[in-house]
């Protein structure tokens, strides 16, 4: 075909090689250029950001999994502890094992280490040097073994604080006394167990399987770990078969008019409802209508899940509408019924989206805080949950309330609880990955 | 019960009028998409139906099988039968009716799921098999029907997706034989295919025909001329000429039916 | 032709195609009239300018088959232009044969120059103008798209045949009273001949004419004709 506007000769061929033509290609390069080393430094700042934020927690936390330790020749005297040889034959002899007092036997060995203090004031400030927590330690060691008694064994028992801090380095030796809040004589004390290698540190076990302390060598991150696990428990079982349903039944089902627009409206609006709200919804519906009970894992499960429930709607009818019209025209092309198209073919295929969506909601819910503290998750709480009523924090308030604290001690435990939040947030991160890349189709 | 020479069985009623339309109108919310169009559809017989796009002919298509319910402001109005059944009526189970008038979609589109599966879906759905030796012969004898039994026998279990183009829309018409439906409605079946996939739908077309009534839509006059006995030209919802194949595309009596054959349109 | 095709170059091959076939049936006409001519004026070299003439046509005729089936593939026509290109393809070869005839008169014009003219002969230029009127005017149906034209033309053929008889009837005669003149009268009863089926050609062509026009084939009832296993059955005619 011809092209009457060539023919006319009303277009003459363009210079490409004229200099504003070649101006123009050297503006448009600085132009690329430019804006390459834009998003370059951009990414290189967050990037910083990142990299001090975790130097600063893992600086700060690494060492909150150790702890210190001292080594004691213990002997469990009965008359110490206030039983006898008799009690052990009894059909009660682990209460009575569990119920001897012993609060002595540990400052005793350590008097008896240290024979040449005798005034009774030094002798208490050398009992300082043992964590409070060493009582229910040694009570542990002989109730595990019961031979023990009346005889004298070897242990590892927990330092306090400003021992563990001393031989962590937290605690600077160089200041004078008042600053660093440690008397000289207790440093005395500390070198020389030091120097006869009587002092070592070991990975705090404690740490993953205790519940929370008022001491910080004592306070533990499980009992807010099995309170996060419980609460996400609750939260997973209602919001995501409500939250399912609900995006398969807006998308599927649901006719396009005023109300359905009104209804996707407000699920949007619900998203980005502070969740402090969500909190105060908890605290108004569960316990002040309802009146469950406070602290309780189901209630802060139940307030999570009313905060997850637009994401997870949300996300869910994303991943429903992702999957394609063809397949819906052809499950009911051949005569399946809407439910069959819906279970048999939609759902499934957008299972993956459905449960990225899903987790990445629980994510957040497991990060939440401020409406956990409106139902009273912020409870100090000693023991481990082990269901559903009982009072339990979660990691996230555990962090609060632990950098809260006046305690130096907390300061580590701090940092090494953000370190396991974190950990857990990855995991979840990771899965969700996982599930979308091994499940996602392509067609 | 499934029996594949029931299928067969149904050819000895030549010339059988299978599916009627009376007048049918079909709006979508204020669009008069459909304008009063009759039509008859014969069991032994390939039915085109051709038109510029936009013209109703996918429209009526999907009205056949009801499809156009799941569209909320679509409304037909005039008379379906299939034979002599109105498909419209309440008593009318639409997904049995589905399933008597199966449907082929432009765009192949397999379930995500193995070949097998892909075929066995509507036979297990509407209970058409007691076993899986049954299932399985089911599974066999479509796929041979569709001519993709020697292409996949041994993969039966590869994904549907997996296949090439062609492969897939042969599936798709496996996928619908297997129900063992009367109709087969075709909605522009090898629009997305190379000529020899093309070519190979419609030899598989011209071996359907007799088996199942089968209703075409298609932009490409020469396929509807190969494949077809009767071809029906819509325009903006009219449909202005209906007749044997042969009469439309040698000698069509409407001046825009000519124009849109020939190529003069618009 | 109501509209042009949306690809223009379709218009294109069609517009050649016709021109192709006005190129020929000038042509023919040209033949027959230049035979005639011939014949009458007794100019062996004029024949033999016709004689030669026919490669012309018959070169036409190639190279419109070509353009013909280079159109069918590239264009796959329909409808209308279907008709159209097969017509062309079949009007091109009865071109072709009525410009043999034309020949065949040519060269047995050379023959009866050579021999003293026979009476009888007198009528066939005639005749030859009434068939060389009818090739003209059905070529000009085919240009025009004039159905009525050509059921004129496939009228007339009546008239060509009544000529044939009456020359049949006139050379026997003669032959029987001239028996030495048996071989230009035979020559003659032969262009007579090929003139009836240069007729029958035309008619023909007004039969194709009117189908690729109407797109339905004329009635078989022609007035006289031996061409009746040309007409198909069974088509009504659907016009309003």
């Amino acid at each position: 075909m011809n092209k009457p506007a060539l023919a006319d000769g009303a277009l003459t061929p363009t210079d490409w090689t004229s200099p504003a033509m070649v101006a123009r290609i050297r503006q448009r390069y600085a132009r690329e250029a430019r804006f390459k080393a834009m998003g370059l430094v951009a990414l290189v700042i967050s990037a910083l950001f990142l990299a001090f934020l975790l130097y600063s927690i893992a600086g700060n936390g690494l060492t909150g999994f150790q702890s210190t330790e001292i080594r004691l020749n213990v002997a469990f005297k009965p008359e110490a502890l206030g039983i006898t040889a008799a009690d052990l034959a009894g059909p009660d002899a682990e209460d009575r094992l569990r119920q001897a007092d012993y609060g002595l036997i540990g400052g005793d060995a350590l008097i008896a280490r240290f024979p040449e203090v005798t005034d009774p004031g030094d002798q208490m400030d050398l009992e300082e040097l043992l964590s409070p927590g060493t009582a229910a330690y040694l009570r542990e060691t002989l109730v595990d073994n019961p031979a023990l008694l009346g005889k004298s064994i070897t242990l590892w028992v927990p330092a306090a604080t400003d021992v563990d801090m001393l031989n962590k380095g937290q605690i600077d030796a160089d200041l004078p006394a008042l600053e660093r809040g440690i008397s000289d004589r207790m440093l005395g004390y500390y070198r020389q167990l030091k120097a006869d290698g009587d002092i070592r540190t070991s990975f705090n076990t404690r740490f993953f399987t205790a519940a929370d302390s008022r001491d910080p060598e004592l306070a533990a991150i499980w009992g807010a770990t099995m309170g996060s696990l419980l609460t996400l428990f609750v939260t997973l079982l209602i919001s995501f078969p409500v939250g399912v349903l609900a995006a398969v039944y807006l998308e599927e089902y649901a006719p396009k008019n005023r109300l359905t627009d009104f209804i996707e409206v407000n699920i949007n609006n619900l998203a980005a409802v502070p969740s402090i709200i969500f909190g105060l919804l908890g605290l108004a519906v569960f316990l002040g209508t309802f009146g469950m009970q406070r602290s309780a894992p189901v209630v802060g499960g139940l307030t999570l899940a009313l905060m997850t429930l637009p994401t997870i709607v949300i996300a869910s009818r994303v991943a429903i509408k992702a999957v394609p019209p063809s397949i819906r025209d052809a499950a009911r092309g051949i005569g399946a019924s809407p439910l069959q198209v819906v279970f048999h073919h939609v759902v499934p295929l957008a299972l993956p989206g459905i449960m990225t969506g899903t987790i990445i909601g629980m994510a957040r819910a497991l990060g939440e805080t401020a409406p956990l503290l409106m139902i009273g998750m912020r409870a100090f709480v000693v023991d481990v949950p082990a269901s559903l009523t009982d009072p339990a924090t979660v990691l996230p308030v555990q962090v609060f309330l632990w950098s809260d604290s006046v305690e130096r001690g907390f300061v580590e435990k701090t940092s090494a609880a953000i370190i396991v939040l974190m950990v857990f947030l990855l995991m979840m991160n990771a899965l969700a990955i996982y599930l979308r890349q091994k499940f996602e189709r392509r067609w | 019960m499934y029996n594949p020479t029931e299928a067969t069985m149904t050819v000895q009623d030549t010339g059988a009028i299978k599916m009627t339309a009376r007048n049918v109108n079909v709006f979508y919310g204020d669009k008069h998409a459909i304008k009063d169009v009759s039509i008859d559809v014969r069991a032994d017989e390939v039915t085109a139906f051709i038109g510029p796009s936009g013209c109703g002919k996918s429209t009526f298509l999907r009205c056949l099988n009801r499809m156009n319910d799941t569209v909320a402001s679509a409304r037909v109005t005039g008379e379906m039968r299939l034979d002599g059944q109105d498909i419209y009526d309440r008593q009318m189970d639409v997904v049995q009716l589905r399933a008597r008038v199966g449907m082929v979609f432009q765009k192949p589109n397999p379930f995500p799921k193995s070949i097998y599966e892909n075929i066995a879906y509507g036979p297990r759905i509407h209970g058409l098999a007691r076993s899986r030796a049954e299932l399985d012969e089911i599974v066999a004898t479509s796929l041979k029907k569709a001519g993709l039994w020697d292409e996949v026998k041994d993969r039966l279990n590869d994904s549907g997706t997996a296949l090439s183009g062609g492969q897939q829309q042969r599936l798709c018409i496996a996928r619908a034989i297997a129900v063992n439906p009367e109709v087969i409605l075709m909605d522009e079946p090898c629009s997305a295919l190379d000529p020899i996939a093309t070519a190979k739908i419609e030899e598989l077309i011209e071996e359907l025909r007799g088996r199942y009534a089968i209703v075409i839509v298609t932009h490409n006059m020469q396929q509807a001329a190969r494949v077809s006995q009767k071809t029906a030209f819509f325009h903006l919802g009219d449909l202005v000429e209906y007749g044997p194949t042969s009469e439309i595309f040698t000698n069509p009596k409407k001046e825009k039916t000519k124009d849109y054959i020939t190529g003069r349109y618009g | 032709m109501a509209t042009t095709h949306t690809v223009k170059s379709f218009d294109d091959d069609l517009r050649q195609l016709r021109s192709y076939i006005s190129q020929m049936g000038g042509l023919a006409e040209a033949q027959i009239m230049g035979a005639i001519e011939a014949l009458a004026s007794r100019n062996p070299e004029m024949a033999m300018r016709i004689v030669t003439g026919d490669r012309a046509i018959d070169h036409l005729e190639m190279e419109a088959e070509r353009h013909i089936i280079q159109t069918i593939a590239r264009r796959q026509p329909l409808a209308d232009d279907l008709r159209e290109v097969i017509s062309a393809l079949k009007i091109a070869a009865l071109i072709e044969r009525i410009g043999d005839y034309a020949k065949n008169i040519a060269k047995r014009a050379t023959a009866l120059a050579q021999v003293s003219p026979i009476q009888p002969v007198v009528i066939v230029p005639e005749m030859g103008k009434l068939v060389a009127r009818m090739v003209k005017d059905v070529l000009d149906a085919y240009a025009s798209r004039d159905a009525e034209l050509a059921r004129t033309v496939w009228s007339r053929d009546k008239h060509v045949d009544d000529f044939y008889a009456s020359l049949f009837r006139a050379l026997l005669t003669y032959m029987m009273e001239n028996p030495q003149q048996i071989t230009p009268s035979t020559h003659v009863l032969f262009i007579a001949k090929n003139l009836e089926r240069i007729g029958d050609h035309a008619t023909n062509i007004a039969e194709i004419v009117h189908f690729n026009v109407t797109g339905e084939y004329m009635e078989p009832d022609r007035p006289k004709g031996d061409e009746t296993a040309f007409s198909v059955h069974g088509m009504e005619s659907d016009e309003d």
